[in-house]
């Protein structure tokens, strides 16, 4: 058992890091020239020359790829008009059909704003060649924008993924684990042994929170050196802190998780409760969507959700360098979050019925 | 409890809603006595026992065990009782060592009295050889031993047996009665129930329980006598039958 506790989370590690990322690449372009000149060649050649476009097709017309979008085959469609070229050098400005498949909103806003980085640049080039050709004075002053990301300034997409995931990993084992014990104890057999023993409530739960508490922690050290080792995710703030939040935070999970496990009768159920909360509280964490994008309502339901706490802390602490005042309230909220919860399971576990 | 009564139950009964498992059973159960609790299948001499060791509420009555009451103090009850169940209970990952240590501990016995008791019980049950095996691993027979020896392991006052030699040989299953009297001897009163009438027999005094009811309570031979025949068997026979 130990070594697929141990084993499972490193490999999922590994593989969800690498895939589950919400980057937009290798998108489906197809374009319809219509001008066949020397700019709308040009112009295609800037795509063709973008990591982010490829399998680039030329439609003859516009029907047969609206046709093409429809099964699937392209996602992203650019018309050039007729008479781009001579359009373009006589009124100094025209317009470009593009279609983008919007199935998922998320990525149709990326790649549409691809494109339009793509073709804006192409056009500031075209100006300057026209401003060379005409009068000089006509100098066009553009604002440009230097953007500055903090904190992950290559934008790496697994620096911001891989902490995350592992709050996912160590949640999950250790929810699961506890979620099943005691249930299955019932099931064999031995808890009716360990209820004709005058063992107090509070040492049976502290008994099985304490090996589960072990493996969270220990899943924790093998998932921050695989971050550091696999995927150089930097660790800016205090170690130590990171460790001390864990510690109090699994808590919270098992505590959960025991207090489904004395609360259902088979494996079973307790699958199914425990799967339950596991898809709310990953879903509803912040891990893969913003919660300041969610509905209010759900904004509320989130402050209920010790793994947003976790990935708040996790993503502080490893990437901005947060320190033990920067975390407090989470830290506040969790610790109380372990005090109920472990409450509960001790008060849920009956010797007698 | 001045007197010599271990066990003193009065109209103990439990209900499951509408149903009553457990119908005002009365009894009392002397120190050091060997006390058959027999019935068929579902007469609910299990559910009555629950109710005396603590694990289950009764839902009216009186019942006294170990000088404790089952209502107001149930903890108090299990330091000074053992319990066997039907179904195996001991962990079986855990080694048979381990086991008697892991219960030795709960029950608060200082690690040198483990120590000496695992050696003794270990020996005793000729289970040197297998000490470090884990418990799983072990056939039925070895098991119920096991039990049924770690159920001793803080010298309890009473030790209730849930049909202990179920599936077991009849080798082992006389060993096992031996052990029953030796630890009877010893002071230790035990509650045992069974479906074997030949063991039946081995008690001092037998209740038969139908349908939730004690309907017999005496001495082997004075219920043989009662009802006319020469055997346990019969007797059960004809109660069961009704």
């Amino acid at each position: 058992m130990l070594p697929i506790i141990f084993v499972m989370p490193i490999l999922q590690l590994v593989i969800l890091s690498n895939a589950a990322t919400f980057e937009v690449k290798n998108i489906k372009f197809g374009y319809i020239d219509n001008d066949h000149t020397s700019t709308s060649r040009a112009l295609i050649e800037k795509f063709k020359a973008s990591t982010y476009f490829n399998v680039l097709t030329d439609f003859p017309s516009e029907r047969l790829a609206s046709s093409e979008m429809l099964n699937g085959k392209i996602d992203v469609v650019l018309e050039i008009p007729h008479y781009f070229e001579r359009e373009l050098q006589k009124e100094k400005h025209n317009s470009l059909g593009v279609t983008v498949n919007a199935i998922d909103g998320a990525a149709a806003g990326v790649e549409n704003v691809y494109i339009t980085q793509i073709i804006q640049r192409f056009n500031k080039n075209l100006k300057v060649d026209l401003l060379q050709v005409s009068d000089a004075q006509i100098q066009p002053v553009t604002i440009e924008s230097i953007p500055l990301f903090w904190y992950n300034q290559t934008l790496n997409y697994k620096t911001f993924m891989v902490p995350g995931i592992l709050v996912l990993l160590v949640t999950m084992i250790t929810l699961f684990l506890s979620g099943m014990n005691i249930v299955r104890e019932k099931e064999i057999g031995t808890l009716e042994q360990i209820n004709v023993t005058p063992i107090k409530k509070s040492q049976f739960i502290i008994g099985k929170l304490f090996p589960f508490w072990v493996i969270g922690m220990g899943l924790l050290t093998v998932g921050l050196i695989l971050a550091r080792l696999i995927f150089n995710v930097p660790m800016v703030g205090s170690l130590a802190l990171m460790y001390f939040y864990t510690s109090i935070y699994i808590l919270v999970v098992l505590g959960i998780g025991l207090f489904i496990s004395n609360f259902t009768d088979t494996q079973q159920q307790a699958m199914f409760i425990s799967w339950f909360f596991v898809v709310i509280f990953i879903l509803m964490s912040g891990l893969f969507t913003p919660i300041e994008s969610m509905p209010k309502w759900a904004q509320i339901v989130t402050e209920f959700n010790p793994v947003k706490y976790f990935v708040e802390v996790m993503r502080m602490v490893m990437l901005k360098g947060s320190g033990f005042n920067d975390i407090l309230p989470q830290l506040l909220k969790t610790a109380l979050y372990a005090f109920i919860m472990n409450g509960l399971a001790v008060w849920s576990y009956k010797k007698i019925n | 409890m001045k007197n010599n009564k271990v066990i003193q139950v009065e109209g103990l009964t439990k209900m499951f809603g509408d149903f009553t498992a457990v119908n005002a059973i009365t009894f009392e159960v002397d120190k050091g006595e060997i006390f058959g609790f027999l019935g068929a299948n579902g007469a609910g001499k299990t559910t009555a026992m629950k109710m005396l060791i603590g694990i289950s509420n009764p839902t009216s009555g009186k019942a006294n065990v170990a000088g404790f009451d089952v209502f107001t103090h149930p903890e108090d009850i299990k330091k000074n009782i053992g319990y066997m169940s039907q179904k195996f209970a001991l962990y079986d990952d855990l080694t048979v060592k381990e086991n008697i240590t892991f219960f030795g501990g709960i029950y608060g016995l200082s690690r040198k009295r483990i120590k000496e008791k695992s050696t003794v019980l270990i020996e005793e049950l000729g289970l040197e050889e297998v000490a470090n095996t884990l418990v799983g691993a072990l056939p039925l027979g070895w098991k119920q031993k096991l039990s049924f020896s770690v159920a001793l392991l803080h010298d309890p006052k009473i030790v209730f047996l849930d049909e202990p030699t179920g599936g077991v040989d009849p080798i082992t299953r006389r060993q096992f009665w031996e052990m029953i009297y030796k630890a009877a001897h010893q002071g230790t009163t035990v509650f045992v129930t069974t479906h074997y009438m030949d063991e039946a027999e081995y008690c001092d005094r037998v209740s038969i329980m139908v349908n939730g009811k004690i309907e017999a309570l005496d001495t082997p031979k004075k219920l043989k006598a009662q009802f006319k025949v020469d055997n346990m068997n019969d007797v059960f026979l004809k109660l069961a039958r009704g």
